[in-house]
């Protein structure tokens, strides 16, 4: 059984987001670092860069395979969470913990658009 | 290595219902519905690197030729050259098309038996190979069997493989073998092989056998503590070795000397597609496969393109890792030849970014063979 918090917005694509001051935190669940298995590295845009609700932001990767970050909001990146540079490994450990990028959102309302707890696990069927 | 198959087509090897009991990671892969890792890459790979690890191979093929001409045969199907090569010896080659692309890779045994031979190709090209073998016998005075479904195989690989062996499964004579060598024993009443090969870059042995003696086998392995291993860090250890993988760095499209394998071809005899390969490693080749180390942590993959420093694609990654026993991110690429050389700068497109690197030595890992 994966790891599910109640409280955040979920994607279809198994992003987070959770909201804090008005900021976009993106993270990835416990069932996405399970299906990857041990992450290697963390592909981060650089701080300022725009990112859109939908599309590629980065990537995880896995010693097998690269699977794409989508980003779950659309806005310019404030933050990336550079201790991933180093420890990749933080996101197997605790999915939620370990935010990927901070996003200063220009659209808040799609967040609507994304799932709460509830209708995530339905999404990943557990 | 995931393929888009119907699962109700996918076979199942004898040790698949082992791989189920253990929760591994189960995949499709070359027909077959495989184990790609029981617990992480990581940790099986290191286990063949520092210890002993296990894999179900069971789905590669097994092919014997036998007749008083089957030396003759097998010659001119394969590159390598298999007259004066002693019985209980095995050789590495290629079966090629007359234009020099590969038909597969595979390992040719001489039997003790005179004029018997067995060849064990890879399980995404039984049916081909058969097909390709069974035309080109005819006109030698031979028999060819595919023996595939009634074989099962385990490689036992790493630096304490042989006290296993030895240890736990009673085949003493397995310490005696040299690299590349083989010796024939019975398990359960059965034709067991006991090869001192593998495709990890360490020192290990393969063990044929029967279906219900290869679960023996496995099971007596797990109940002595070897660390089962899947497909998934198979890769991993035979890409840091230098291995090539049939449909990544050898094709019908990538010749042995375009993949730098041109020391399997032997060019004192006749063999299909010698002329070919002749005039390739005369200089007829656009392409030569090479290593390539990048200076960062991102990954390259499969299908990358390489760059030169104006953007200029000049080729493509075939297989890639961050590698597990170097900690380094690096790949095999096939590039033009004019780039091919020790050193030359290249640069590898991952994703959005551009990350420089260099031609470095395949062989990334110093192997470890038993002399």
């Amino acid at each position: 059984m994966s790891k599910i918090v109640e409280g955040l917005k979920y994607s279809e694509s198994h992003e987070w987001v959770k909201v804090e001051d008005g900021v976009a935190l993106v993270g990835v669940s416990d069932f996405a670092q399970k299906e990857m298995g041990d992450i290697t590295y963390v592909d981060m845009p650089d701080v300022d860069d725009e990112v859109t609700a939908g599309e590629e932001f980065g990537a995880l990767e896995s010693v097998k395979a690269a699977s794409d970050l989508i980003s779950p909001v659309s806005g310019k990146v404030v933050a990336v969470n550079e201790e991933l540079d180093e420890a990749p490994e933080k996101v197997n450990e605790d999915a939620y913990a370990n935010w990927i990028i901070k996003v200063e959102m220009s659209d808040p309302s799609e967040l609507d658009d994304l799932m709460d707890a509830e209708a995530y696990k339905a999404h990943i069927g557990e | 290595m995931s393929e888009n198959v119907n699962p109700a087509e996918l076979q199942k090897t004898c040790l698949y219902d082992r791989h189920v009991a253990l929760q591994a990671k189960m995949s499709p892969f070359a027909g077959f519905m495989m184990p790609i890792q029981y617990d992480s890459i990581t940790v099986e790979h290191n286990a063949v690197r520092q210890k002993v690890g296990m894999f179900d191979v069971s789905h590669m093929g097994e092919v014997f030729v036998e007749g008083p001409e089957a030396e003759k045969f097998v010659n001119w199907i394969f590159t390598n050259e298999i007259r004066g090569f002693e019985p209980g010896k095995v050789l590495y080659g290629m079966m090629c098309y007359p234009e020099g692309g590969v038909v597969d890779d595979l390992l040719v045994y001489r039997e003790f038996a005179p004029e018997h031979f067995l060849l064990v190709v890879n399980a995404a090209n039984i049916d081909k190979d058969f097909a390709w073998i069974e035309e080109h016998a005819k006109g030698f005075d031979c028999v060819v069997r595919n023996e595939s479904p009634v074989w099962g195989q385990i490689a036992v690989q790493g630096p304490e493989a042989e006290k296993i062996v030895v240890e736990v499964l009673g085949l003493e004579k397995a310490a005696e073998l040299g690299f590349y060598t083989f010796y024939d024993t019975e398990y359960q009443g059965k034709r067991l092989i006991v090869s001192r090969t593998g495709y990890t870059g360490e020192d290990g042995f393969e063990l044929y056998t029967s279906p219900e003696g290869t679960v023996d086998l496995w099971d007596r392995l797990i109940a002595a503590g070897v660390q089962p291993c899947g497909l998934g860090c198979r890769d991993t250890l035979r890409f840091e070795a230098g291995l090539p993988l049939y449909g990544d760095e050898l094709s019908a499209d990538i010749s042995p000397v375009m993949a730098g394998l041109g020391m399997f071809c032997k060019y004192d005899k006749d063999f299909i597609g010698k002329e070919a390969l002749l005039a390739q490693k005369g200089g007829e080749i656009a392409r030569k496969l090479v290593g390539v180390e990048i200076e960062d942590k991102a990954i390259p993959r499969a299908g990358y393109p390489v760059e030169l420093e104006d953007g200029t694609e000049v080729g493509v990654v075939t297989t890639g890792y961050h590698s597990i026993s170097l900690d380094k991110s690096i790949c095999f690429a096939l590039v033009d030849k004019a780039y091919a050389a020790l050193d030359t700068p290249l640069w590898i497109r991952i994703r959005k970014k551009v990350f420089p690197g260099k031609v470095v030595k395949k062989r990334f890992y110093q192997t470890n063979y038993k002399k």
